[in-house]
């Protein structure tokens, strides 16, 4: 079966990826795939606010997703919605498990998502970018959160939508995010009307994308850091 | 907010007329414009100078002509001040200082009549154009007016209007015309700070948070003032003013080259 765009089921959009976008942001990362385009800036660890959320015990994180007026066909209005709101909650859980909150007992960390340009995938690319925002920004985690769309159009399992296909009728979209080296998956949605066995190859076929999107985040933040790198190895 | 450390050290500076980056008070950081950076837009751009950068996109829908203005479309300016461009920024809805920015940058484009409203009226007294130009502060380290208002001149050259079939009052945004937005005139938003007595333009953030007041001219290729705004505690005498009118009548003709 051809894709819209004349990719194979398997097939991912073409993606980049580019660590340290806002200079203000303690960590910073922009991910594309395809005509979706996410920057992820965070802040912190730093002082909580307001101080009555502090937790004695580990770092509190807060994430907002925001989606560019512009950013679509028809404009959004600015500011949170109901589905703002939703969705930043879900890519906090998406990436949460991943820092290690507890070394920064007392603090905030604070996540924040512009999504560009969007063409479907927002969710995923939002929590891409910001995985490497929070490696950019120093603090400590287990393993990068990668993350890409599933599915299932016109009765066979794809990886990573784009809104053409999202917008076929019975189309289901299944956003995951997965931690590769724990292969933890941390995001886990869906909406739409498929067979387990379609979900099963659609999940399979998830996996593979984010671990091909990890790949590009290792090679992201080493080329940000890369400089510095030999700057060491030069004074050895 | 500024380091104590840095402050007395600004202040000293600028009594003696210079700038902890070495510019010379009346000269502009490196300004850089890209264009088309979000496709969903019918015009956008980016703008960044030095550290400071603000991006546009330019959204047109249709609505009903004003009674006063039945021949004439009309624009909306928003300014976002998200919470990921500074630390200093808190999320929530807009504050004052963001409906500023943006109030300021709409009446520059408005009073210059930069868009040739006429032009935006579909039928007279039932349907315009509405021009939505959104603007986001991406990272700040000053001067968000003066990066701003090139922001929205720079989407605005760039816009073009999406297929509209009247009969059945739609818009397709996946198709857009050749014909671009009727832009006359550029419109350039110059800002001239006061501190310590000593008049400055483009501040850092830093240099920003030291001003005790501010002047915004906005001025046309022809010469002409469209829009002014005074901010800050302090206030500004007669000849200063003059001096800032002057100064932004140059400084504008050069930032202007920037524009494609």
């Amino acid at each position: 079966m051809k894709r819209p765009d004349g990719r194979k089921p398997e097939d991912l959009r073409p993606m980049e990826a580019k660590v340290g976008v806002i200079e203000n942001a303690t960590g910073s990362a922009m991910f594309r795939i395809g005509n979706t385009i996410a920057i992820a800036g965070v802040y912190g660890p730093r002082e909580m606010h307001p101080k009555r959320l502090e937790d004695p015990e580990k770092s509190v994180i807060k994430c907002y997703y925001d989606m560019y007026s512009f950013s679509v066909p028809e404009r959004k209005r600015p500011g949170p919605d109901r589905r703002s709101i939703e969705l930043s909650m879900v890519i906090r859980n998406a990436l949460e498990p991943a820092i290690l909150t507890k070394e920064f007992p007392k603090s905030g960390i604070d996540i924040f998502v512009s999504i560009i340009q969007a063409d479907a995938g927002t969710r995923c690319a939002a929590i891409t970018a910001a995985s490497m925002a929070l490696a950019d920004a120093g603090i400590p985690m287990k393993d990068l959160v990668c993350a890409v769309a599933c599915g299932n159009v016109r009765d066979t399992a794809v990886a990573d939508l784009n809104k053409e296909e999202e917008d076929v009728e019975l189309t289901t979209d299944i956003p995951i995010a997965y931690m590769p080296r724990a292969k933890k998956i941390t995001l886990l949605q869906a909406d739409g009307d498929l067979t387990a066995e379609r979900f099963k190859e659609a999940l399979k076929l998830g996996i593979q994308g984010c671990e091909q999107i990890y790949e590009l985040q290792k090679k992201a933040l080493r080329e940000k850091y890369q400089v510095s790198g030999e700057m060491i190895e030069d004074k050895d | 907010m500024i380091r104590d450390n840095s402050k007395g050290y600004i202040l000293e500076l600028a009594k003696k007329g210079v700038r902890d980056d070495g510019r010379g008070l009346l000269n502009y950081r490196d300004i850089k414009i890209e264009y088309d950076i979000s496709n969903n837009a019918e015009g956008s751009a980016a703008v960044t100078i030095g550290k400071t950068r603000v991006v546009c996109g330019v959204k047109l829908s249709t609505g009903e002509p004003y009674p006063d203005k039945p021949d004439e479309g009309s624009i909306v300016v928003n300014a976002e001040f998200a919470p990921i461009s500074s630390p200093t920024f808190e999320p929530g809805a807009p504050g004052e200082e963001s409906i500023e920015l943006a109030r300021v940058v709409d009446r520059g484009i408005r009073e210059s009549r930069a868009v040739d409203f006429k032009k935006l009226c579909i039928k007279s007294g039932e349907k315009m154009w509405m021009v939505m130009i959104d603007l986001y502060i991406q990272n700040h380290d000053g001067n968000l007016i003066d990066a701003a208002a090139l922001a929205a001149i720079a989407a605005l050259t760039k816009a073009k209007f999406p297929k509209y079939d009247m009969e059945t009052d739609t818009i397709d945004y996946h198709e857009h015309k050749k014909d671009k937005l009727p832009l006359v005139r550029h419109p350039i938003a110059c800002t001239i700070h006061k501190m310590n007595g000593t008049l400055f333009v483009d501040p850092t953030f830093d240099e920003e948070a030291l001003s005790d007041a501010r002047l915004t001219v906005t001025v046309s290729e022809d010469g002409n003032i469209n829009a002014m705004q005074k901010g800050g505690q302090a206030g500004l005498s007669e000849d200063e003013i003059l001096k800032g009118v002057e100064i932004a009548l140059e400084k504008s003709n050069e930032i202007r080259k920037h524009l494609k």
